[in-house]
């Protein structure tokens, strides 16, 4: 890789530590940019890659822990701060008005004046010349950011960060929404930044990008720093070993004796939609599949083309054998499924009310004529649960997100599913909590329930696994046997090998 | 660069465009009903009574605009109104001197009610519907205890701004147009016009950016207090004399309503005071259509309502439209697997991947 001379360095970060609510999520991470790099930041789902972006962005302070900036300590306690010292990011969700035009966005809180009156005309033709600098002259200032693609909005970010005099950029896996043609388009203009001698500070999931295009890489595991290397002296594989690298623990309860496969509850045949494509999937009674994949590789999606979110428009899905076609949640909770969704806050669970009106939302809701007989298990779903509450009245806001994740488990176990769907089913609850809804997954399990778990999380993807399914841009990229090891799992994710 | 600049939507129609294809529309299925009944709609007499009903829902949908366009809303524009034509009216006393100090001393007023609503919503963080209401009940339990019929008198010659007119265009609505002009310069010439924009579309982003939110918002409804207080100079200037009553003429939900079917977002960040002025427009026609027409008040309304929710049903759609998410495969029928995941043809307008 002809790289122009890696000389200054920008910025040195030195023994950063964040906590947030006592977890801590950072132990004393240093990371040096230097001018005209890229600089790759590697790291499985939850590493703390995201956390020390914000920590440099000016979104998060630092516990402890020092920023240099050109040899200069700063400390930024706002965005604006960093920006103005000449550090951008782009974050995945754009600090973008779709609203608004191209210019108005770049130009936004600091618009050029003229006797006192914006000068329109000024800006657009700034605006303008930014781009025309990128080689992007097609986007015209005046044109709304809603009418963009994804990818020119990305751009009206960057161009953003460089009004400001950016002389580092860090970007969010800037590739996550983008289609193919559109990373070429991306590629080059990270090129033509490092180039310039702006440091960039990538971070991504995907392997085949770490190595086209960047100059170092920082890998991150757990909170930690793992190593940092040039790009050159390290080989996909050990990469992939640098980034999981840890033993499994025996932290999974093993399957119950009486588990036995049954017949196949759950059947996806050639399943596709905007999303997805060519999903072939199938759960029998007693097994637990769990889908792996990296971030927007479309594993939430098959659950949402399950509950009739985004339906499949093409393919067709079996419950117990009987074809249904869920329009909706409701349908599909009649047809026999249920789904915990990833965010529990947002669509599990109504806070504001009590532990036994969340408990019973499914069942009066969809099924109103058994709801009475059936609610009478609902205790004994909670015990069993070892639910930590001051009674069936108290408001579930005020549990803690192990305790509210098992009301929501709850809820959906009352309606006796044949097939279960867990998003995410431990994302943000304690150790103990966690162990709970694993052990209930072997005892479903083993009472003949099918369950389909999604999770980010590679340890308890195979820790609970009796087949692994791979998803890899909205297809399945490969399917693994129970006890397979982590960094295959990430190999066929990210797209190294197909098995 | 195909894959940055998508194609223009067939639907790509500016809402402001839209608004006043609306209005055009209104004027002319009106005029045609008017001349079935043998009238016309543009004799004097009724282009002079369309524009009157315009000049005072003109001024309070003005205002409303910005605050709407913050993402805020202001129901308090009714109680300002009657406050401000009674004192006015009697601070005037129909002493024709007093004039100018009865405008500024409404000014004033009105100024800082604004002032109190914005603090209330920016700094308190009270919901703009509650704080503007718990506003409005305050002005109401004020007006009821201290007026109990019409009070202060306004001197001939300010009675003037609202009776007196140029050809068919009456002065109050020559300053209502004046008034919306100056806006429409505020709004995208100045700054915190801008701002405005960048308020109601995030506050997360305007705060990102720099953009001190609460200074915003207060200006907002500074502004739309004073709006309501001219129109409550008005309101005065006809009647002679102030009057508490008018606050039950609905002139809060019918600011409201002008300023949606203009084309404005209800949740803020997008529209404009130009299309504000074409919802007040279609409103005054309507109302002077169902005059002429001598339609039953109460269906009047009925028709009304109908007219306003069938506009924001089809801003709703579009904004749908605009939301749709990014296909990553065609909707192609089933078959192996595409080589290729991005789709050969052009993505159809109706699933637009413009997020």
């Amino acid at each position: 890789m002809a790289v122009a001379p890696l000389t200054e360095t920008v910025l040195r970060m030195h023994g950063i530590q964040k906590s947030f609510l006592g977890v801590q999520v950072l132990h004393g991470i240093d990371l040096e940019l230097r001018a005209g790099e890229v600089h790759a930041l590697m790291g499985e789902n939850g590493a703390g890659k995201s956390t020390l972006m914000k920590v440099l962005a000016g979104v998060y302070q630092a516990d402890a822990g020092t920023i240099e900036l050109a040899g200069r300590e700063v400390a930024f306690a706002h965005p604006l701060q960093a920006q103005q010292a000449g550090v951008s990011t782009v974050f995945q969700e754009f600090n973008l008005l779709p609203e608004r035009t191209v210019a108005e966005n770049v130009f936004l809180g600091r618009e050029p004046r003229r006797r006192g009156m914006v000068d329109a005309d000024r800006m657009n033709a700034d605006t303008a010349a930014l781009l025309d600098d990128l080689g992007l002259s097609s986007i015209a200032p005046r044109r709304r950011v809603s009418t963009l693609s994804v990818a020119g909005q990305q751009i009206v970010e960057i161009v953003k960060a460089l009004s400001y005099d950016a002389r580092i950029i860090s970007m969010d896996e800037p590739t996550a929404a983008l289609a193919e043609e559109e990373v070429e388009l991306l590629y080059g203009l990270v090129r033509m930044l490092r180039e310039r001698g702006v440091a960039i500070l990538y971070v991504s999931h995907r392997l085949k990008e770490i190595f086209d295009l960047s100059d170092r890489v920082t890998v991150l595991k757990d909170g930690a720093l793992v190593d940092t290397v040039p790009t050159e002296d390290i080989t996909p594989d050990e990469l992939v070993r640098k980034m999981v690298g840890r033993p499994i623990t025996s932290f999974f309860p093993d399957k119950l004796p009486e588990t036995s496969l049954g017949d196949t509850r759950l059947r996806i045949s050639g399943g596709g939609n905007e999303q997805l494509d060519g999903i072939d999937l199938e759960v029998r009674a007693g097994e637990i599949v769990t889908l792996a994949g990296l971030q927007g590789s479309g594993r939430t999606e098959i659950a949402h083309a399950l509950f009739g979110v985004a339906r499949f428009t093409r393919g067709t899905v079996e419950v117990d054998g009987k074809r249904v076609s869920p329009r909706s949640a409701r349908q599909a909770v009649r047809a026999g499924l249920a789904l915990v969704t990833e965010d529990r806050k947002a669509e599990g669970l109504a806070l504001n009310q009590s532990v036994a009106a969340n408990a019973r939302l499914v069942l009066d809701a969809v099924l109103p004529r058994q709801s009475g007989r059936r609610a009478k298990q609902i205790p004994g779903i909670l015990s069993s649960l070892e639910l930590v509450s001051r009674g069936g009245d108290q408001e579930v806001r005020f549990l803690s997100g192990g305790n509210q994740q098992k009301v929501v488990l709850a809820k959906w176990l009352a309606t006796d599913p044949a097939v279960i769907v867990l998003d995410e089913p431990t994302r943000g609850i304690d150790v103990g909590a966690k162990q709970k809804v694993y052990t209930l997954m072997r005892e479903l399990s083993a009472r003949g329930v099918a369950i389909l778990m999604i999770s980010s999380e590679l340890q308890e993807v195979i820790g609970m696994a009796d087949r692994i399914v791979v998803l890899r841009d909205g297809r399945i990229a490969g399917e693994l046997p129970a006890g397979t090891d982590e960094e295959a799992v990430m190999q066929v994710a990210t797209g190294q090998v197909t098995s | 660069m195909t894959t940055v600049d998508r194609k223009p939507r067939l639907r790509s129609l500016g809402s402001t465009e839209m608004v006043y294809l609306a209005l055009l529309g209104v004027l002319v299925i009106g005029a045609v009903l008017v001349a079935v009944d043998g009238g016309n709609l543009f004799g004097t007499a009724n282009l002079v009574d369309m524009l009157t009903r315009s000049s005072l829902l003109g001024f309070v949908a003005l205002g409303q605009t910005f605050v709407i366009l913050c993402g805020s809303l202001d129901l308090s524009v009714g109680y300002v109104m009657a406050l401000c034509s009674l004192i006015g009216a009697t601070t005037m006393a129909g002493d024709p001197a007093k004039v100018p100090l009865g405008i500024v001393v409404v000014l004033v007023v009105a100024a800082g009610i604004g002032l109190l609503n914005g603090l209330i919503v920016s700094v308190l963080k009270v919901n703009p519907f509650i704080a503007t209401l718990g506003m409005g009940l305050i002005i109401k339990g004020y007006l009821d205890t201290t007026y109990k019929g019409p009070a202060g008198e306004v001197p001939a010659s300010f009675q003037q701004f609202g009776y007196s007119r140029i050809a068919f265009l009456p002065v109050s609505t020559a300053v209502m147009l004046i008034a919306v002009v100056l806006g429409i310069l505020y709004l995208r010439r100045s700054r915190t016009g801008y701002h405005m924009f960048a308020v109601g579309g995030s506050q997360d982003v305007a705060r990102l950016s720099g953009i001190r939110t609460g200074r915003v918002l207060v200006t907002a409804h500074v502004l739309c207090a004073v709006a309501a207080g001219v129109a409550g100079l008005l309101i005065a200037a006809r009647f002679g004399t102030g009057s508490a009553l008018v606050y039950s003429s609905g002139y809060d939900l019918d600011s409201i309503a002008a300023v949606v079917l203009g084309g404005t977002l209800l949740m803020g960040g997008r529209g404009g005071i130009a299309g504000t002025l074409a919802g007040v427009l279609i409103l005054a026609v309507l109302d002077t259509v169902f005059n002429i027409l001598q339609v039953d008040p109460f269906f009047k309304d009925v028709l009304r309502g109908v007219v306003i929710i069938a506009a924001v049903a089809i801003y709703a759609r579009r904004q749908i439209d605009r939301r749709a998410s990014r296909p990553r495969f065609g909707p192609g029928g089933n078959g192996g697997p595409p080589k290729d995941p991005v789709p050969d043809e052009p993505v159809p307008a109706g699933q637009g991947a413009d997020r």
